[in-house]
């Protein structure tokens, strides 16, 4: 599963290019490739799913994409500037159009912050309009994500629940109108119900504000719901870059079949299927050679500790980087 | 007899149980249990007036959203809730015994030995600074009389059970050395050392990788059977319970709002609440994009009260006597209570879904017609 290899971009005129994209952690026998050659590009307007155990990378490379963690090599072309060339004010300049949301909404508002003024605050940064101006668009926006301005405004996030304040952070993130909203396990932390608000709040942002998503999370039913194309990573590298209808049909890598197999089904009839993964992730400071998958790989053969294999297309818009893909259904008939 | 078998060895104190097999009769018998909490807006009614039974050897699943009294239920069984602030009436009874009625020192003896549970974070549920063995043997030692060498034999074979590599290293490593899963692994080592008839799981897998939750959800299905224990097992998530349990419990707002053979509450779900929570889940088989059908609005407060059906603000089949008169638990058929005067499916249910349809309620509008495709 190591993906290197650049075959799943498209044309120049993606709004997001990332290629060879290489983040690193730490120094001498301890650094750790988190994100290590993963290229991959996302269309205007699209949803890009990006899915995988803890630890594959899916965070770092999310971060990496608005510069919070900054990559050690590789390019992230965003809207024709290269972010990666950016500092200073510059940068800060292009991240307005590059936000975050992240798993955890508690955490991620300041508790001694009023809602309003929380919402507010990227604009007070960036000195837009008067305070009159800036708190009336506040207000606005968190109609827009389904909170009261006037009951909720006044408030602190203590007085919340994990689904509303979620609602706040992504009204916060819309603030300066960003084109590319990077979503990092958004509803991970939500019960069921709220997740299916959250979710449909997130399409219906999506449309009114023309955005662009990465949207990042280990529940790859969540992650189908909502992409335009998915992209399955493992220790540092991307496995399988396809539409979510194709890849779920028939997964091309062990490892994305072995995670579709391991999602509990609500429908009892369904069958229970035994998930075909075993052990855990092995340590991202001593990768496995060759494809990065083989230690629990059920097709792994000798081929595959030597040689790493790359991305390769195996149908419309469907990549895989296996050397023994799994066999797809005849011909299936799609866009 | 294996080297995990519990009747190899003595109990070292506590009062003697008679073994399950010479008793008639459920193993764990809740009866019209009631907690609340006295907070700052007043008493919180966590969990209200709560009645079921789980069979030697059965898996039941409780279900249900945050706020609904799931997990003070499963501290209210074990009798693990603080002592002051804490009103509980009701009896729990596990093999005829009544637990409510004991003293926590004698409570404490039936930890482990009788009935065990698993925590939600096995990060936060660990000691962090003891290391794994020691935190395994503990109860084998106290609990067992075992001496060290037998203990350590003992906890060696535990973990290689539930599926933990080179036992022999993690005995000697600390918490923080081990990943989330591995910590689970060994929460549920240190619950089953003493061989309890009753675990208890919340939410066990809540924070981990689905291949790891499916690994954890696995190992405590073949631990039941092999030790043919009762397992009662917490979740927010239907899916995680659907194959796994042979009963389902589903409560909402403190209260169980239907209880079904699994099969059965899924083949005939009568209570909406049950019926909306399936629902909102993402489904695979469904292309994507599809809108997902949302309850909306949230969970009450359980600090006020309030006349009526608890779930009657956001349910799609509402009329005015779900607001004025709780509903009952109703019997339909063997082993299916649920509570409601309209219930899914039945000619007074759609009689009341329809007439909210037509009067535009938001909740009934929103949840029926064929699932949208978005643009």
């Amino acid at each position: 599963m190591t993906g290197s290899g650049t075959a799943a971009l498209r044309g120049e005129d993606a709004l997001l290019r990332v290629e060879h994209l290489v983040v690193e952690f730490g120094r001498g026998p301890h650094r750790v490739r988190a994100v290590s050659d993963v290229s991959f590009d996302v269309m205007a307007g699209e949803t890009l799913g990006l899915v995988g155990e803890s630890g594959c990378g899916k965070s770092t490379t999310g971060r990496a994409l608005s510069q919070v963690v900054p990559p050690d090599s590789g390019s992230v072309r965003f809207d024709g500037v290269e972010l990666t060339e950016l500092s200073g004010r510059a940068l800060r300049q292009a991240r307005t159009k590059v936000q975050m949301v992240f798993q955890d909404p508690i955490s991620s508002l300041n508790p001694r912050r009023r809602i309003l003024e929380a919402v507010a605050e990227p604009l007070a940064m960036w000195r837009v309009g008067s305070k009159a101006e800036r708190r009336q668009r506040a207000e606005q926006m968190l109609e827009a994500v389904g909170l009261d301005p006037g009951v909720v405004g006044r408030r602190r996030p203590t007085e919340f629940s994990g689904g509303q304040c979620q609602r706040i952070s992504i009204a916060r993130a819309l603030m300066l109108e960003p084109k590319l909203l990077v979503c990092d396990e958004p509803v991970s932390s939500l019960d069921v119900s709220v997740q299916a608000q959250i979710l449909n709040l997130l399409d219906d942002l999506k449309r009114s504000h023309g955005l662009t998503m990465v949207f990042i999370a280990h529940d790859l039913a969540v992650v189908k719901n909502v992409s335009d194309r998915v992209a399955v990573m493992y220790l540092g590298k991307l496995c399988e870059v396809s539409s979510p209808d194709d890849l779920y049909r028939s997964p091309a890598h062990p490892y994305s079949e072995a995670l579709l197999a391991s999602i509990p089904q609500v429908d009892p009839a369904s069958g229970h299927r035994s998930p075909a993964l075993s052990g855990e992730l092995p340590s991202p400071t001593d990768p496995p050679s060759g494809c990065r998958f083989r230690t629990r790989c059920p097709r792994a053969e000798e081929r595959c500790a030597v040689e790493e294999p790359e991305l390769r297309p195996v149908g419309v818009q469907h990549y895989v980087a296996c050397h023994f893909p799994l066999a797809r259904p005849a011909a299936p008939a799609e866009t | 007899m294996s080297p995990l078998d519990p009747r190899r060895f003595r109990r070292a104190h506590g009062p003697e149980f008679p073994p399950s097999e010479s008793l008639e009769g459920p193993l764990l018998e809740v009866t019209d249990l009631h907690t609340r909490f006295r907070s700052g807006a007043g008493w919180v009614r966590a969990v209200e007036g709560v009645t079921f039974t789980v069979g030697r050897g059965r898996a039941l699943g409780i279900v249900g959203e945050s706020g609904s009294g799931k997990t003070v239920l499963t501290r209210s069984i074990m009798g693990l809730l603080p002592t002051t602030g804490v009103e509980r009436s009701g009896t729990v009874c596990l093999s005829g015994h009544d637990l409510t009625a004991m003293a926590p020192s004698v409570l404490r003896h039936l930890w482990g030995t009788e009935m065990a549970i698993i925590f939600q974070d096995p990060g936060t549920a660990l000691n962090p600074v003891v290391r794994v063995g020691r935190q395994v043997t503990e109860s084998l030692r106290k609990r067992l009389g075992l001496d060290r060498s037998e203990a350590h034999q003992t906890a060696l074979a535990l973990l290689t059970s539930v599926g933990i590599a080179a036992p022999e290293e993690r005995m000697r490593s600390y918490p923080h050395e081990l990943s989330g899963g591995m910590r689970q692994r060994v929460m549920i080592a240190i619950a089953l050392a003493c061989g309890p008839r009753l675990l208890l799981a919340d939410e066990p897998t809540t924070g981990l990788d689905v291949t790891v939750q499916a690994q954890i959800l696995d190992l405590l299905a073949a631990a039941q059977l092999q030790r043919s224990m009762a397992l009662v097992l917490v979740t927010h998530d239907l899916g995680v319970v659907a194959d796994r349990t042979d009963e389902i419990a589903v409560m909402y707002a403190g209260r169980i709002v239907e209880q079904a053979a699994t099969a059965d509450l899924f083949a005939h779900t009568r209570m909406p609440y049950t019926e909306a929570l399936m629902r909102s889940i993402p489904q695979l088989a469904d292309p994507s994009h599809t809108r997902l059908r949302a309850i909306p609005g949230r969970p009450p407060d359980l600090s006020t009260v309030e006349p009526g059906c608890r779930f009657a603000p956001r349910c799609p089949y509402v009329q005015d006597r779900c607001r004025a008169q709780v509903p009952p638990l109703r019997t339909a058929g063997p082993g299916h209570r649920f509570a409601c005067w309209y219930p899914v499916s039945s000619p007074e249910g759609e009689e009341a879904l329809a007439r909210n349809v037509a009067a535009g309620v938001p909740a009934a509008v929103a949840f029926t017609g064929a699932p949208e495709r978005r643009p």
